[in-house]
């Protein structure tokens, strides 16, 4: 199962490194948003993976019955998941009004913040 | 009572931003978030009263005991960190009542602002590395909201690559910590401390080193990863772009400095050897790249990177005498830099622009605001009885006695090229007629912009006279911190036997 995961994190970030590496920003995003999902995934296996029960504690126990599953992991997985969900949504909406207001998605036009020099800067 | 003290210099930021939301479309906002920031700190001063007390204080939250709940630590490096925040944090809270138009308060500038500082706080009190991790994501939010307030073009232009480069960079942290706890078991810092040395592979732990420094050499802004840095800083409001570059990439290398001292030392000369020649490179690099810049802020900003060089090369050299160098580095260049920003503001204010070819004569029509960017200036680049003065020679010196020629002659040769830049600003800005005629009087603003503009100036060129005057206590409190951090001993039985 370990190896599964790994595999599948490894052709994610291969994905997501293609993608981002094109001049368009929202496949920069999608590739975002891939490597977003690998590096959760690592932290899931990270837990490792056992055929356990949900780790909840019956009624009058003080510990978890048998063999459950490590919660920690899990529990990291939802807030890097919610965070991620946070930040991409503000990345988006970013995008969308830089596409509005820039007219172009070529992140090698978008210049206007380092414009390239002309001669007659140097030269004054 | 010790958890209050660690808890307070987050929570006072986070309520203050609360407030300051509900009442953005008031005029009341801006005074509640000044309040704020005078309370925090308030908060962080009496933490550093713990500090100096007790060495190490630390507390679990929610009563679960470390190594599994987490840990608010503050040692000498955190508690002096947290400090410097709030009074960054201060300074630009009062430059901002004059800067800040009533459209961007509206827009909840101060919610954001005061979000930014809990976080960063909260990055250099937490001792726990996912904790680190949400406090990074805290940060970064309000500094994207930060940036694109407003929303210029230029703002958005810079915006994308600011939000892409920062969030790349935080996955690879992120997939480090997953990595380094599936082969640790432990998230606590302390905790990884021991941990860390009793794996077998400790290949396995050098290559999650990399992803970590990776992942925050983005944030600190080395070479070759610094590209967002210049591409944004000098898009936003001044008092935000004073915060940025005071704050958040020293958040960078305050995590290089807690994680390469505390759990990645199995294998210093590997990893600790290339952050030496990064250093170098990060040095060189901004330093050039600032020389053929000719606007106010993207001066300052390449000089941030070279900055950023001296305080990783503290890191990376890992002697005493270094850790402590980079550690008083880390606190000179916050004021000096945070002021000279705000010194462009106010330039930009009288004069009316920052690129220098359309300015000047500053020197002429406001003596004192040249005064005011003189001192943090020529700190910046080294002058005695300056602050940068003791800090670069206490980092030169830690590398000379290494033996280290190459990297002691960069050191001195990029506070040379310094120079250069900030003569660049003084003569084009300062002391050249104005290109277009105008005589960039004070009076061209009304005082009650220009007058909370300059208190923060005056107040932080006074913090960088009085420690290079007196630099005795500062430079014995970073020995103390770099001490603390070659020897975490004190730092790790602290937090795993704190009491809740």
């Amino acid at each position: 199962m370990e190896s599964l995961t790994a595999l599948i994190v490894g052709i994610l970030v291969a994905a997501s490194v293609y993608l981002m590496l094109a001049r368009n920003f929202v496949r920069f995003l999608f590739g975002l948003i891939l490597l977003s999902n690998a590096a959760n995934l690592v932290i899931f296996a990270s837990g490792r993976m056992t055929p356990g029960a949900p780790a909840l504690v019956p009624y009058g126990a003080d510990a978890p019955l048998g063999v459950v599953g490590n919660a920690l992991p899990q529990a990291l997985v939802l807030t890097a998941i919610v965070i991620g969900f946070g930040l991409l949504a503000f990345t988006l909406a970013l995008a969308f009004e830089a596409y509005r207001r820039l007219q172009t998605m070529d992140t090698d036009k978008m210049r206007l913040a380092e414009p390239e020099e002309s001669d007659e800067d140097i030269t004054k | 009572m010790t958890s209050w003290l660690l808890v307070m210099p987050i929570a006072v930021p986070f309520a203050t931003a609360v407030i300051a939301y509900l009442i953005r479309h008031s005029v009341a906002g801006r005074y509640v978030s000044l309040a704020g920031s005078v309370l925090s700190l308030v908060a962080s001063i009496a933490l550093l009263m713990a500090v100096l007390d007790q060495g190490v204080v630390a507390a679990q939250m929610s009563n679960w005991d470390a190594p599994f709940g987490i840990t608010l630590v503050a040692d000498y490096l955190g508690v002096v960190m947290v400090v410097i925040t709030a009074i960054t944090g201060l300074a630009t809270a009062i430059y901002a009542l004059g800067e800040i138009p009533e459209r961007l308060e509206k827009l909840g500038y101060h919610a954001l602002f005061q979000t930014l500082i809990a976080g960063v706080t909260g990055a250099f009190l937490t001792g726990d590395l996912f904790n680190l991790y949400v406090w990074f994501e805290v940060m970064l939010i309000s500094s994207f909201g930060l940036l694109v307030l407003g929303g210029t073009r230029e703002q958005l232009d810079a915006g994308i690559k600011y939000v892409a480069l920062n969030l790349v960079s935080t996955l690879v942290f992120l997939s480090g910590i997953g990595l380094l706890y599936g082969v640790t078991g432990t998230l606590n810092m302390a905790d990884l401390a021991g941990a860390v040395a009793e794996v077998e592979d400790q290949g396995l732990i050098t290559v999650i080193a990399m992803m970590f420094m990776v992942g925050f050499g983005v944030k600190a802004g080395v070479f070759p990863l610094f590209f967002w840095l210049p591409a944004s800083y000098h898009t936003p409001s001044f008092a935000v772009s004073a915060v940025f570059a005071g704050l958040l990439t020293k958040v960078g290398v305050y995590a290089l400095m807690r994680m390469f001292t505390l759990v990645f030392v199995g294998d210093v000369g590997f990893t600790h050897e290339i952050l030496i020649w990064v250093s170098a490179a990060t040095m060189l690099v901004g330093v050039l790249g600032a020389a053929a810049q000719s606007d106010f802020r993207k001066i300052l900003s390449f000089h941030i990177i070279s900055q950023i060089g001296y305080m990783t090369l503290g890191l990376a050299l890992y002697t005493p005498l270094a850790l402590m160098g980079g550690v008083f580095y880390l606190v000179h260049h916050i004021i000096v830099k945070a002021n000279l920003f705000l010194v462009a503001g106010v330039a930009r204010l009288q004069a009316g622009h920052t690129d220098l070819y359309r300015i000047g004569g500053l020197y002429k029509s406001s003596p004192f605001l040249a005064a005011l960017f003189i001192v943090p200036a020529f700190s910046l680049a080294g002058f005695p009885p300056l602050s940068g003065f003791w800090a670069k020679y206490l980092i030169v010196k830690a590398a000379i006695e290494l033996d280290a020629w190459v990297i002691a002659f960069v050191a001195l040769f990029v506070g040379l090229l310094t120079i250069f830049s900030m003569t660049k600003i003084w003569g084009m800005a300062f002391w050249k007629p104005h290109p277009d005629g105008i005589d960039p009087t004070p009076d061209r603003a009304p005082a009650r912009i220009r007058v909370p503009m300059m208190i923060p100036i005056v107040g932080l060129a006074a913090m960088t006279v009085v420690i290079g005057f007196f630099p005795e206590p500062f430079v014995q409190f970073a020995e103390i911190a770099a001490m603390q951090l070659l020897d975490p001993s004190d730092y790790v039985t602290t937090v795993l036997g704190a009491q809740r």
